[in-house]
């Protein structure tokens, strides 16, 4: 099958079974996104960006509509797509080393011996600039660090996409900046193929390729789809200059701020 | 108030016995003229020696306000129990009872038949049986509490049950053991099997609920085996719910031994405790309340060091 999609949403829909009844979060959501694309889901709280991510993921099922990662439609979560949550989620009783060692293992020990599987893991904590923290426990490390060994863990797997949910939005602005670049840099090196979301506009023009600006919710749905055409790598002083840098973000800006104003 | 006056005295006189030879901050320490570095340098020792003292004294100062409370009140409590010897003149005071200890601490471990053994053996009996009723109430119990945890179904099937079942005292369940035992020794540590069980079902239980959804996504998306879950996620999720478990039906264990023992007889402090009463020997009862509590705290803190060893966050 030549799809040229790497991850294709298909007229998906979700709901919710609640005690108030039917709750539909999202519906008619058509998404396809390119191998080695970075999209960001943006829009406001509670308009369904995790629901759907979690779709993507696999920890839920659709009520409608057909989702499909690499050629195979997804029928559960598994480790051709990395996750990166929203709250680090590394397991404390764990080193940085075996919370991502856990994840490689999983993943390679059926192929790889164990001194590979060591030498993919410290590779990935090296990606992310945490070899000297190796050993440490995440309660041990800040909240940006953790968030990095979340982002280790997730690509360690060499995973056909990554899911990102807010991967930034606990942290300060400065830590936030940072990652931001470290992430690009490690998409570019690893190629990989990107969704996250967001719900910051400077994160989503920067970093994106693709912008999904989704309605409010209840039943939201794809507002709009931006291309953000800006060239790579990206640097955030000069892009600060930059007239396209400035219509892209006035764009996502107009988008949530007046069309989809949320009633307060 | 008296007793902030003795604490205040201890303090000063603690703090400064802590530092014997120290010169006082003004005192010139030579007379030999010195460069400015000199100075500077001897400036800098000073202060950090004057740091280093007033560390030590405050650790101190800690020290003193945590302890001496608990010694006040040791105090009063020896001095009612003195005043109350002369109320009900057949309890012994506290010095008789403490020289009645020495004694009896003083060769703990003879044995002159079955019922007149050192106290060591008395506590090592109970202790063991505490110890085998323990062990197999967490071997059943724990795992247990993990398939509860894990499966709602069994969860509701077997919460009526376990709710009824858990308010009953555990020497209820002495006779049963008799019964089906037809011995001492086996229905005492039934007892103590039944009375730990619960604290560790239900408390596993409830650490396998509470893990958050997080780490089960965790799970989730590696698509890790139930093996793999079970130990690198679930146990050590659980494990500090489950010590708090152990911790709980150890406490309860130690109390119940003591009761089950009296009403079964052999060897163990109850038994022994019971025994002196039929002796109308006054002291050594005392000596076994005392014994029992001692034995029960250090059990618990035994548990505590354990479960901080586990604590993450
Ligand atoms: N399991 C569930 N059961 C019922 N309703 C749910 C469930 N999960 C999400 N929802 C509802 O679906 C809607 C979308 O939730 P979702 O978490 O996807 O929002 P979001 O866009 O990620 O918001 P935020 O930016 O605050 O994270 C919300 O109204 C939420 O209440
Ligand atoms: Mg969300």
């Amino acid at each position: 099958m030549a799809n040229p999609f790497h991850l294709v949403v298909d007229n998906v829909d979700k709901r919710f079974n609640t005690k108030q009844g039917e709750f539909i979060a999202i519906r008619d959501i058509n998404l396809r996104v390119q191998r080695g694309e970075f999209t960001a889901l943006i829009g406001h709280s509670g308009c369904g960006k995790s629901t759907l991510l979690n779709l993507i993921a696999g920890l839920d099922v659709a009520t409608n509509g057909v989702l499909v990662c690499a050629g195979r439609e997804i029928s559960g979560p598994g480790p051709d797509r990395g996750v990166v949550f929203q709250n680090h989620s590394l397991l404390p009783w764990l080193t940085c080393f075996d919370n991502v060692y856990l994840a490689v293992e999983r993943v390679f020990s059926a192929t790889e011996k164990k001194p590979q599987l060591i030498a993919r893991t410290e590779a990935a904590l090296k990606m992310v600039g945490l070899t000297h923290a190796t050993h440490k426990h995440p309660n041990e490390i800040s909240g940006g660090m953790k968030q990095r060994v979340g982002i280790a863990r997730a690509l360690s797997i060499e995973p056909a996409v990554l899911l990102l949910d807010e991967p930034f939005g606990a942290l300060d602005a400065l830590t936030r900046a940072h990652l931001q670049d470290e992430l690009m840099r490690i998409v570019a090196d690893t190629k990989s193929t990107v969704v996250m979301v967001t719900h910051d506009v400077d994160e989503a023009v920067l970093l994106s390729d693709k912008i999904v600006m989704m309605t409010n919710g209840p039943s939201a749905t794809i507002g709009e789809i931006l291309d953000v055409k800006l060239a790579r790598p990206r640097d955030r002083l000069e892009l600060a200059e930059d007239t396209d840098y400035h219509y892209y973000r006035k764009a996502v800006v107009e988008f949530l701020y007046s069309k989809q104003k949320k009633a307060a | 108030m008296s007793a902030s006056l003795t604490i205040d005295a201890m303090l000063t006189t603690s703090g400064d016995a802590a530092v014997p030879a120290m010169p006082a901050p003004e005192a010139p320490v030579e007379v030999i003229p010195l460069t400015a570095e000199q100075i500077a340098a001897a400036a800098e020792r000073e202060a950090q020696t004057q740091l280093a003292v007033r560390r030590r004294r405050d650790r101190l100062a800690g020290l003193v306000q945590s302890v001496v409370p608990g010694l006040v009140g040791i105090l009063i409590f020896l001095l009612l129990w003195q005043g109350l010897t002369h109320v009900a003149t057949q309890i012994p005071g506290p010095v008789k009872v403490w020289d009645s200890a020495v004694k009896l601490f003083s060769d703990p471990f003879y044995r002159k038949g079955p019922n007149d053994q050192g106290i060591g053996w008395n506590i090592l009996a109970s202790l063991q049986r505490v110890g085998l009723g323990f062990g197999l109430a967490a071997l059943v119990g724990i795992p247990a509490g993990f398939m509860i945890g894990r499966f709602e179904y069994l969860n509701r099937m077997t919460s009526p049950i376990i709710s009824l079942l858990r308010p009953v005292s555990p020497l209820a369940w002495l006779p049963i053991g008799l019964m089906v035992f037809k011995a001492a020794n086996p229905a005492a540590i039934w007892v103590i099997f039944i009375c730990s069980i619960w604290p560790m079902i239900i408390n596993t239980a409830t650490g396998v609920q509470r893990i958050p959804q997080d780490y089960l996504n965790v799970a989730r998306v590696l698509n890790l085996s139930e093996w793999k879950v079970f130990t690198k996620i679930l146990f050590p999720a659980v494990l500090p719910y489950m010590l708090t478990g152990v911790k709980l039906s150890i406490g309860v264990a130690w109390l119940v031994i003591v009761a089950a023992e009296m009403l079964t007889g052999g060897v163990g402090i109850g038994f022994w405790l019971w025994d002196e009463w039929n002796n109308l020997v006054v002291e050594h009862i005392i000596i076994a309340i005392f014994t029992i509590g001692i034995v029960g705290l250090l059990l618990e803190q035994a548990l505590i060091w354990i479960a901080k060893r586990f604590q993450f966050d």
